[in-house]
């Protein structure tokens, strides 16, 4: 892992739907800085220009200008924008407009303290059964083996593969406390909460390494909850699943 | 009330029921719980700055389950995370802004003389104390006080050590506290007015702890609920948060299950939200006094003003879940919540747009209050504008949880409020005492605070762009954290000086209650609002005679008069 990518700034943005966000925060950012320093000049203009004189009085009259209005006006004007031209479209996209499954790697991601369970239903798309009664410490997510949907599905603990250039829901859970799955170059960020199972959905543009945070305190572990993702060629996908597979029929 | 000067000691100061003195009791206890609370994010800084290495010289005074060697364990990191969170909101700040500016200044301001339920007002003091107490000692239960961040989200908190029952007691005292002390506050404000002192003739600060008041009696209810629903299900093996099938450590829990982990944060968050302009009111409120007092000249929209604040406490009711987008609501909720947060934004740029035009045309006096007051102003703007990209649901994906978050809310709550409340100190400090406390030392505690705030709290927005994760024992195991790691050294040096700059600030305090220059008048700072027309101090009982209110309470530099200041109750 590269880890001189990362600085004073925005982790690389890897994902499809990154630029939107990275977009918006720049905006959000500009707007802001050149609102403060605006405000502040005119503040330190302010105190500089009435500090107490001897021989001058403070005017009983205020002030009568319509700049602070049409400040004020074109402020909420900026913040519609920010909200109906960028905001809520980005959200819609990136939470409502989902993919097809057909065309999509479609995993199940499973949190618990303190280690993401990565599943995979294999070629047949479909996953096996799994029941808390046969959670075991070899088998995290209790897979019902016997299943013949779950023949060819693999599990993985915190090493999170997937092929770039193709779209990835994620069924989010987990089993325990509420942890929450960010990975912060693509932009992703969903807490994982028991009892629910929250559809997430990106798709990489880029190979590479990276890592999976927790963001939400989910205990003494909190800080070690690292996974990692690796971004892969379909070539090199396609080969890990098969070492996977090899290695669950050992 | 004539027979206070037969009162013993312990009457007159300990379980008094006058409004002064309990607001001095809830100011002390409310400034030694924020030095408290700030001492447990200066033991975290270590950690944060210096990951697993010991602290030398304090760190060996710490027991084997806390700092073995003095190197902190992750689970005493998590226990002072939670409890600075709840110590300096419900221990901290609101006993002060609240509990102690507005049990002190409301009745006088409004020229009563005491609170409308004396003893409702001491039985609130005493909830808050026991509060304290229970937080306090849930520090030494085993497996230490609650662990579970102050937000206490279950499963995590449903399943946490000992010191989370505690928490829970300590907060259902906390509640019931602030729910006597708001519903006697509202009472005082609508009935107790003196003669001729209409509403729009309150002082700004009342106005501020009359909305204050509504949003305590009416906010916190559902957190007291959700507190109590939390200890059944700790104590009692009900399970309002957990749902079925959970598996802990591999083990799975044996309760009934069915419940539900968000309902918890929908109670939470209905108090939280609201619970910040409960934190910000009163900071406005005092500030505009200091503004108006030193600018001589009357506040730019009075009426604005009041309504914006109106308007703010409305809306601070339908914008908690924007501190849930990330739990997977539906685009209808979340689109919902960030309207009304864009919303809530416009009255607070009008008020700060109001603050700052009253200054024009002013002349300003320099005084210490004034320094922390006009401080106030640019962190408040900083704290507002960086809700912006946090309210936006689309910029809030990568900013959620992260330390753009602690930046954000600690600019409006520590150089914000805190700023404005040792301002309101300061300014008020000669009514209670009779003197005035050091001006240089003033001036010295409030750039070394003013410089170091900024210090602690600027680069958490650096981190936070790079992603950094709130909460982190050991920040340096992701690479983008390791990648900003000194902006971490550099914000625990600003902290700990920080620390020392309050030395100034409790020397000070202490030193001018003998030693500072005693004022000359009542009115040292000629004001025009009624807590000037009372001798100094005020005797039980405030005011020598009824007062009568004529005008408004900013009629500064009239035209027609010599002096630069007309009080409310002059008739001429």
């Amino acid at each position: 892992m590269n880890s001189s990518i990362y600085g004073w700034h925005l982790p690389p943005n890897v994902s499809a739907h990154g630029a939107a966000i990275d977009q918006l925060i720049h905006v959000v950012h500009w707007f802001m800085i050149a609102l403060f320093i605006g405000w502040g000049i005119f503040l330190l203009y302010t105190l500089i220009r009435f500090r107490e004189r001897p021989g001058r009085t403070a005017s009983y009259e205020s002030a009568k200008s319509k700049l602070p209005k049409l400040v004020e006006i074109s402020v909420v004007l900026f913040e519609v924008f920010l909200l109906i031209g960028l905001s809520i479209p980005i959200w819609s996209k990136v939470k409502n407009e989902f993919p097809p499954a057909a065309d999509s790697l479609v995993v199940r991601v499973v949190a618990q303290q303190f280690v993401w369970n990565i599943h995979y239903p294999g070629p047949d798309r479909l996953f096996g059964k799994s029941d808390p009664s046969l959670i075991s410490d070899s088998n995290a997510l209790g897979i019902d083996w016997n299943d013949p949907n779950a023949k060819d599905d693999i599990a993985s603990i915190n090493q999170f593969h997937f092929p770039v250039n193709k779209p990835v829901i994620v069924y989010l859970s987990s089993k325990d406390v509420i942890h929450s799955f960010a990975i912060p170059v693509l932009r992703v960020k969903q807490d994982a909460i028991p009892g629910m199972r929250i559809p997430v959905w990106f798709e990489a543009v880029q190979t590479g390494q990276f890592e999976i945070a927790c963001a939400q305190l989910c205990g003494v572990g909190h800080t070690l909850m690292k996974g990692y993702v690796s971004i892969d060629t379909p070539e090199e996908f396609e080969n890990w699943v098969k070492e996977q597979e090899a290695a669950k029929n050992l | 009330m004539s027979h206070s000067e037969h009162q013993s000691f312990w009457q007159k100061y300990i379980f008094s029921v006058d409004h002064k003195v309990i607001g001095c009791q809830y100011a002390l206890t409310g400034l030694v719980f924020l030095f408290f609370g700030f001492c447990l994010m200066m033991l975290m800084r270590w950690q944060l700055a210096f990951p697993g290495e010991p602290l030398p010289v304090i760190g060996g005074l710490f027991s084997d389950t806390t700092m073995p060697g003095g190197v902190m364990l992750p689970e005493f990191y998590n226990s002072l995370g939670a409890m600075h969170g709840t110590i300096m909101v419900f221990l901290g700040v609101v006993p002060l802004a609240v509990g102690g500016f507005g049990n002190y200044l409301v009745p006088l301001q409004i020229g009563a003389p005491d609170m409308a339920f004396p003893k409702l007002n001491a039985a609130s003091y005493w909830c808050y104390f026991v509060g304290g107490v229970v937080m306090f000692a849930s520090f030494f239960v085993p497996g230490g006080a609650a662990n579970s961040g102050w937000t206490s989200y279950p499963p995590l908190s449903d399943i946490a050590t000992m010191g989370q029952t505690f928490w829970l007691f300590g907060m259902v005292a906390l509640i019931t506290s602030s729910l006597l002390g708001s519903v006697n506050f509202i009472v005082t404000i609508v009935h107790l007015r003196a003669r001729g002192l209409s509403f729009f003739r309150l002082p700004f600060f009342v106005w501020a702890q009359f909305v204050t008041s509504f949003l305590l009696l009416l906010a916190f209810p559902p957190l007291e609920v959700a507190g109590v629903l939390q200890l059944m299900d700790r104590l009692a093996g009900s399970s309002f948060f957990l749902p079925s099938g959970l598996v802990i450590s591999g083990t799975p829990l044996g309760v009934s299950g069915g419940g539900s982990p968000l309902l918890w944060q929908h109670l939470f968050w209905f108090l939280a939200h609201p619970e910040v302009y409960v934190l910000i009111l009163p900071a406005i409120g005092i500030v505009t006094e200091i503004i108006v007092n030193n600018t001589r000249k009357p506040l730019y929209g009075y009426k604005t003003m009041v309504y914006s604040v109106l308007f703010l406490g409305f809306m601070s009711f339908v914008v908690w879940a924007h501190h849930m987008f990330m739990t997977g609501m539906g685009t209808t909720m979340s689109n919902f919540f960030q309207a009304t947060t864009m919303i809530i934004s416009i009255p607070s740029v009008v008020i700060l747009t109001v603050l700052i035009l009253t200054l024009w045309g002013g002349s300003i006096r320099f005084t210490v209050p004034m320094h922390f007051a006009l401080a106030f102003l640019p962190m408040f703007a900083i704290g507002g504008l960086t809700g912006l990209p946090l309210g936006l649901t689309a910029s809030d994906i990568p900013l959620h949880d992260t330390y753009y978050v602690i930046g954000h809310f600690h600019y409006v709550v520590a150089p914000g409020t805190l700023l404005a409340l040792f301002g309101g100190v300061y300014y008020w400090y000669p009514k209670v005492t009779g003197r005035m406390m050091n001006e240089k030392l003033g001036k010295i505690h409030f750039w070394g605070s003013f410089l170091c705030l900024n210090g602690i709290f600027m680069p958490m927005f650096i981190q936070g762009l790079a992603g950094v994760s709130r909460r982190l024992y050991m920040p340096t195991v992701y690479a983008h954290a390791e990648a900003v790691q000194g902006t971490n050294v550099f914000m625990s040096y600003s902290a700990w000086i920080l620390g020392l700059v309050q030395l100034i600030f409790i020397f000070n305090f202490f030193r001018s209650l003998k030693k500072g220059k005693k004022v000359e008048s009542d009115n040292p700072w000629q004001a025009t609002t009624l807590e000037w027309a009372t001798p100094t101090p005020p005797p039980h009982g405030n005011f020598l005679q009824e007062p009568e209110v004529y005008r408004g309470p900013y009629e500064y530099s009239p035209p027609g008069r010599t002096e630069d200041f007309w009080p409310q109750n002059e008739e001429k």
